[in-house]
């Protein structure tokens, strides 16, 4: 019976806390679950979800990609200015292959040249921070012809009733679940996050594997940044900053583990919607914006203690 | 803590090269410092030597508690928020207690905070990357729980006076930073304490198996970086006069990047606050230097970026592949 009250509460414990949660304010602030606000709260949720969908395939081979909100303002950057420049279609393609190629740099720095993850993504918070300031010159970007383009489409548009950037967001979920489950590159990915060094002598290649991660990790933020660019129809210098944060809590609070080998996209895709469903709970109830990085405080640290006590079998280390 | 440099019976040249390729970092700041003297006539000059002690003086102390836990084989990512929290208690309670009572209660929260950090790092076994994440989120909510939106501002100007002690060149604020580096570089070396931390830090198990209470030294040390934390946010607010809530904003970053510049492994287990100087001095150079040459913002981020990277490669290059 204790085991599998364990089992119950390690899989469904956050779930079922968080449905009391939602409960709890749905009593006490009518508006919170109707359609309308709910699809608010993804369409929300949908770019900062959409980059943990990458940084999960980083966690799970027990990297970190802190670099990932530098990114996202570099990239909304760049897709808002060259839609100006260039149009919307090549703005995209140069925002994805900037994405690629950043997440390529930190693949290679990680991957091949064995550098701490932690370190090397933080030198590129730093780095693409200044590129971004570089580019821009400081000053803020708008799209000039914001009523006529198709871009909005990414951000605003509806297909249908529901809001694009919510079905990329879902699509993109579905697509690198489906990647880890079922394909070679999915396995090698916990196989490395796993046990890295008996992955390599089952004859994984891990420099490859972790390559590749930052890519997806690269192109995921390439993805946010196009849903970005396209709700704002603009960009300013500081527009990502501290998502990384926000971003690695929503893969934590799902209960993928830092150390690797152990979470799931589906996971991530509930610690962030959880997060977003907070943070609007919270507002609708009346509360301060920031009240809710204290409750979010609370969640992360209760959430992750209850996830590894359920695997050790007892509460304290 | 093994140093594949470490060539024992040499020469002295060869022991003066391996003790360089262990401190590179000191190296690196000779260069630095060398490059800016040349390119600017504004940066050798005993006041400008002096405002970067003093710049550094800020991220250093932090840096001094982040080394602790980071021989631990720890991270503290609330360090930024923990200064914010002091320097707004700090400021907003001299209303109510006067300034004195103000600034204790300011440290003590930074030290109620550091030991609730360790409490949880060492109850939990979560680690402290996720812990001290929670921190950095959440005491910044704190914060402005505490002060709302709005700066406070210090009632008595002449609290800002406080720190304008000057021996030389040098600012108070500057010493204190020093007094503290000596101080932990003395415990690190020739107390239980310290030679507990690289015990802890190099092998957690074995240092559990040779008696060592792991929970109760990682408690310690992360009491020790939140307190530094605090007495970093006060020397803030002294300087300023205000407490901006968004305060000590990715500082954090800065005093990891310090102390990794200056060699001291995440890994824990290595590392010493002579390096540890070294990175601050160097991140402080570096910035006071290329500000002084007039660049763009944008390019000492990009510099912090590169250079980060070289150091780290730098590192494994030195010690012969062993990660750092």
């Amino acid at each position: 019976m204790r085991q599998t009250m364990n089992g119950v509460l390690r899989r469904h414990g956050l779930v079922l806390a968080f449905l009391v949660f939602l409960a709890g304010v749905a009593l006490n602030a009518e508006a919170f679950l109707t359609p309308g606000n709910i699809l608010d709260v993804l369409r929300q949720v949908s770019i900062t979800g959409m980059m943990a969908l990458g940084v999960t395939f980083v966690v799970l081979t027990g990297r970190l990609d802190l670099s990932v909100g530098s990114l996202l303002t570099l990239l909304t950057v760049i897709v808002v200015d060259q839609h100006n420049i260039a149009g919307p279609f090549p703005a995209i393609v140069m925002t994805l292959a900037a994405g690629l190629a950043v997440g390529a740099l930190n693949g290679l720095l990680v991957g091949f040249v064995g550098l701490n993850a932690l370190i090397v993504t933080l030198a590129m918070l730093s780095f693409l921070q200044g590129l971004v300031l570089f580019y821009s010159g400081g000053s803020n970007v708008n799209v000039q012809n914001a009523q006529e383009t198709w871009f909005a489409v990414f951000g605003r548009g509806d297909f249908l009733g529901l809001p694009v950037p919510v079905i990329l967001f879902l699509v993109g979920a579905v697509v690198a679940g489906l990647v880890l489950q079922f394909t070679s590159f999915g396995r090698r990915v916990y196989g490395v996050g796993g046990n890295e060094t008996a992955s390599i002598f089952s004859g994984i290649d891990a420099r490859w594997t972790v390559f590749w991660t930052y890519v997806v990790s690269g192109f995921t933020t390439g993805v946010a940044a196009i849903i970005m660019g396209s709700r704002v129809m603009g960009a300013q210098n500081t527009i990502g900053q501290g998502y990384e944060l926000t971003v690695l809590a929503g893969v934590i609070l799902g209960g993928t583990s830092l150390l690797g080998g152990s979470g799931s996209v589906w996971r991530t895709v509930i610690g962030i919607s959880m997060l977003g469903f907070i943070q609007n709970g919270l507002l609708l109830l009346g509360f301060a914006y920031y009240v809710q990085w204290l409750v979010t405080w609370a969640v992360i640290i209760i959430a992750v203690w209850i996830d590894l006590g359920a695997k050790r079998g007892r509460i304290l280390a | 803590m093994s140093q594949a440099t470490d060539i024992r019976a040499g020469s002295p040249l060869q022991s003066v090269v391996s003790w360089l390729l262990r401190n590179h970092i000191w190296v690196f700041l000779a260069l630095t410092v060398t490059v800016f003297s040349l390119a600017s006539p504004y940066f050798l000059t005993v006041n400008n030597l002096g405002n970067i002690l003093t710049q550094a003086a800020f991220i250093g102390i932090l840096a001094i508690g982040m080394t602790m836990v980071m021989i631990d084989g720890e991270i503290d990512l609330s360090v930024g928020a923990v200064l914010a929290l002091a320097s707004a208690l700090a400021i907003g309670l001299q209303d109510h207690m006067g300034v004195w009572p103000a600034v204790f209660l300011g440290l003590l929260s930074g030290a109620a905070l550091g030991f609730l950090n360790g409490t949880l790092v060492a109850l939990s076994g979560m680690h402290s990357f996720i812990v001290t994440l929670g921190g950095l989120i959440g005491i910044r909510g704190l914060v402005f729980v505490y002060s709302g939106e709005n700066a406070l501002m210090v009632p008595d100007f002449s609290y800002t006076e406080i720190p304008e002690i000057y021996l030389g060149p040098i600012s108070l604020t500057a010493i204190i930073f020093f007094a503290l580096a000596v101080l932990f570089q003395w415990v690190l070396s020739s107390t239980r304490h310290g030679r507990e931390t690289y015990a802890v830090g190099d092998n957690i198990e074995a240092a559990h198996d040779a008696g060592i209470n792991v929970r109760r030294h990682k408690i310690i040390n992360f009491t020790i970086c939140g307190t530094l934390a605090a007495v970093c946010g006060i020397l803030l607010s002294m300087r300023l006069g205000t407490a901006e809530p968004n305060a000590g904003k990715i500082w954090e970053l800065w005093t990891i990047i310090a102390v990794v510049l200056g060699g001291t492994r995440l890994q824990g287990g290595f590392g010493s606050m002579w390096m540890t100087i070294g990175g601050v001095l160097t991140l402080a150079v570096l910035r006071n230097g290329l500000r002084l040459l007039n660049t763009p913002n944008y390019v000492e981020l990009m510099v912090m970026g590169a250079v980060l990277v070289l150091a780290l490669v730098l590192d494994k290059l030195l010690n012969h592949g062993e990660v750092p």
